[in-house]
């Protein structure tokens, strides 16, 4: 481990985010400055993972100051070397502006959109090289492991996690505590234990961010839970559409072999556990846990009945304990800190925080960690900046394709495992897409039934089968097709399919169709009886837009943006739609300047 | 790792490393960086407290700023203790660095020879 001294820190963020709204050039460009002024011995440069404020990509932040500079072009990296870098001056322009007072904020934490988090799970990312393991041990990295191994006992540790009231973070919420118990009493000679890193929901990236952030505490977590249910092997079971969250998860479990941080009697306390990684091929089924370890296993990545559940029976017939990367991310902080200041965070039956991966129309996209509890108002508003161009809020829409809609009306609710289950929701795994006014709810949920109905692995009838009929029913609803009672037929079969399929998938799968019916019946009825999609975005039901002549300046504006081509006229004077042409798509209303587009 | 012992002696190794990422209100040392500063020697000065504070396992923030208009008595070097004044020393040699840092930084005591200013932040 390099151990130099230098006078200040640049963290540039390269989560996958990051890196794709070019921070690697940026990095680049800041080693060449830095060259340049023969700065590269006083000012070292650290690749850290997301700091969750993806909107504002690419991220840097300078220390010791702590400034949070956003959105660079390669030209700013110039203007901060040889200003802030050379002469100690911030860089004000780069700075973040709050969105409602136009304010800038030097700090990190001073910013709106970290001030209102919690951070356990996210504490080091952004902050560390999470391919540095000496960076993490630092920060007192693995020491929740060493005092569990050298001076707990299996049962104490097991009895601490249930203290803490710590629940599954991979969307059931059951208490993780008492499922290590279960698979530390089954009896066997050999015990596995798994990380769930699937996350196969659409909009969904908490998992990545944390291995791509900080794998090193996802790994602690792991020893730990070894420990405690008697198990000397373990898989991380990550997609291999995450890449980087695999290589750093390799470099990770590597460093840690070679301090015999994994590997052979762990802190001289005679524990031995071995960590492997298996790729899986992105099925969202394949997320279920049995599923997940037949994929393991080499088989087809297919659900089976529980019992016997994974504690009894599960990796090759093993007792297994399989948890998600949140909740075995969590597990460090409740051993070093324990189980009551874990459980002082939360709400009476939900302890600790949640990451939610936050998106839609809102304009602090990204990935945020908040308290139990918190509101979804404080979420939206104060976190999420409330919604872009000030539109109307509408819904937000929890738990994937698993969960359900949320509105107005409980905005304020604190939120956690039960209040959301109450309302016809779920925590899920911690998706949150926010929905604006322009936003169809009959198409949203056509969207999560199209998903789930490709993603069903066709093992059971209800799923395969029922899924697929849902889905034609809302596809007729949304095209102006609808018949007499379809609305009735597709409520019957999303109670069917609930009640009878085998797993996870297919039982969740008409939830979003449920939430939609229960607070947007109103909007599938005029899609029915009115042949109106009010939101205007199915495009067979959308009404053409037209446009005032009154009210027109002949911009073109509106001529510039149209994808069909349907809008004529003359520069200066006024210009018209046609409505044979026009797919209702409404870019020309949103361009034009004096208001006169609407929908007709 | 051995040892729960080994892996904190490991620990204490590597923290400062990565002390100057943790946000809490910390002594500050600025030094003069400008094109007079440069020139008077402020670089060796930079390298002498990284040096020091290194040395002494110390928990300081090492900023630089631009010319302050007094280049004649550059090198300078400002210390900023939480909740005191600023104190601003000046025509430095590397040798003072140490004298700053154990003197002032360490033990709150001014050094009087090689102050120029003292003033409210
Ligand atoms: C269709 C389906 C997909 C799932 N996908 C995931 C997933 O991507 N990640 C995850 O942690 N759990 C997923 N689960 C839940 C797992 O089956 C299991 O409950 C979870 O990994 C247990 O971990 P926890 O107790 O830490 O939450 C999924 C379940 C179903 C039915």
């Amino acid at each position: 481990m390099d151990h130099s001294i230098y006078r200040s820190h640049v963290l540039i963020c390269t989560g996958t985010g990051c890196v794709s709204s070019g921070a690697k050039n940026i990095k680049v460009k800041l080693e060449d400055e830095l060259a340049r002024f023969s700065l590269n011995k006083e000012i070292k440069i650290i690749e850290t993972g997301c700091h969750g404020f993806c909107e504002k990509g690419p991220i840097m932040i300078v220390y010791p100051e702590g400034v949070f500079y956003c959105q660079l072009e390669e030209e700013d990296v110039v203007t901060i070397v040889e200003e802030h870098l050379l002469k100690g001056r911030i860089v004000d322009g780069l700075l973040y502006k709050e969105p409602l007072t136009e304010e800038s904020i030097p700090a990190y934490q001073d910013i709106d959109f970290y001030k209102k988090q919690e951070r356990i799970v996210l504490e080091n990312c952004g902050k560390v090289n999470p391919e540095s393991i000496g960076e993490y041990i630092g920060l007192g990295g693995y020491e929740a492991a060493g005092k569990a191994l050298t001076t707990m006992t299996p049962l104490e540790v097991i009895e601490t996690v249930k203290q803490s009231g710590l629940r599954g973070r991979g969307g059931g919420g059951f208490l993780t505590g008492l499922k290590w118990q279960f698979t530390h009493t089954a009896k066997g000679d050999k015990k596995y234990v798994i990380c769930n890193a699937d996350e196969g929901d659409p909009g969904a990236f908490m998992d990545r961010s944390i291995l791509e952030g900080d794998p090193h505490r996802v790994i602690e977590g792991m020893i730990i839970a070894a420990y405690a249910i008697g198990a000397d092997e373990g898989y991380v079971y990550v997609r291999a559409e995450y890449p980087l969250a695999i290589s750093r998860l390799e470099k990770a479990i590597e460093d840690a072999e070679e301090l015999e941080l994994l590997g052979q009697d762990l802190f001289g306390s005679g524990f031995n556990f071995k960590l492997n990684i298996k790729k899986g091929a992105g099925a969202f089924v394949c997320g279920e846990e049995t599923a997940l370890m037949a994929s393991i296993e080499g088989k087809r990545g297919m659900p089976r009945p529980r019992p016997p559940y994974p504690s009894v029976k599960g990796l090759w017939g093993k007792p297994t304990n399989i948890n998600n990367v949140e909740t075995y991310a969590n597990v460090p902080f409740v051993i070093k800190e324990g189980a009551a200041a874990f459980a002082a965070i939360g709400t009476a039956d939900s302890k600790g925080t949640k990451v939610f991966a936050l998106t839609g129309k809102i304009n602090n996209t990204g990935l945020v960690e908040v308290p139990m509890g918190i509101t979804l108002r404080e979420i939206i508003f104060d976190i999420g900046g409330g919604l872009t161009d000030g539109k109307e809020f509408k819904a937000v829409q929890i738990g994937g394709p698993s969960g359900g809609c949320i509105t107005e009306e409980n905005l304020d609710l604190p939120i956690d495992y039960d209040s959301l289950k109450s309302i016809g929701a779920m925590m899920g795994s911690g998706g949150m897409v926010v929905m604006d006014e322009k936003t169809c709810m009959v198409d949203v949920a056509r969207f999560f039934l199209n998903f789930t109905q490709n993603e069903s692995c066709g093992k059971c009838t209800p799923c395969r089968e029922g899924t697929k009929r849902m889905l034609e029913i809302l596809n007729r609803i949304c095209e102006g097709e609808a018949r007499e009672g379809d609305l009735e037929l597709l409520e019957a079969l999303a109670h069917h399919i609930k009640d009878t399929a085998l797993c996870g998938l297919g039982q969740t799968a008409p939830n979003p169709v449920l939430s939609t019916l229960e607070y947007f019946r109103e909007e599938y009825e005029a899609h029915i009886n009115e042949q109106k999609c009010p939101a205007g975005v199915c495009n067979a039901l959308a009404s053409s837009y037209q446009i005032d002549q009154a009210v027109c300046v002949g911009c073109g504006m509106c001529v510039k943006v149209c994808p069909v081509d349907a809008i004529s006229g003359k520069p200066k004077e006024s210009y018209d739609i046609d409505a044979e042409l026009c797919i209702s798509c409404g870019a020309c209303a949103d361009k034009c300047p004096v208001d006169a587009i609407s929908q007709g | 790792m051995k040892s729960l012992e080994e892996l904190k002696e490991l620990r204490e190794k590597l923290q400062k490393d990565i002390a100057m990422r943790d946000d809490s209100e910390k002594p500050k040392i600025i030094i003069g960086m400008g094109t007079c500063g440069i020139a008077a020697g402020a670089r060796n000065i930079l390298q002498a407290v990284l040096e020091e504070i290194d040395k002494r396992n110390l928990d300081i923030v090492v900023t630089q700023t631009g010319c302050i208009g007094m280049c004649e008595k550059e090198p300078l070097l400002d210390v900023q203790l939480p909740g005191k004044k600023r104190v601003t020393y000046g025509n430095l040699e590397v040798n003072d660095v140490k004298r700053i840092i154990v003197e002032y930084v360490i033990n709150g005591k001014i050094v009087e020879d090689l102050a120029i200013a003292h003033f409210e932040e």
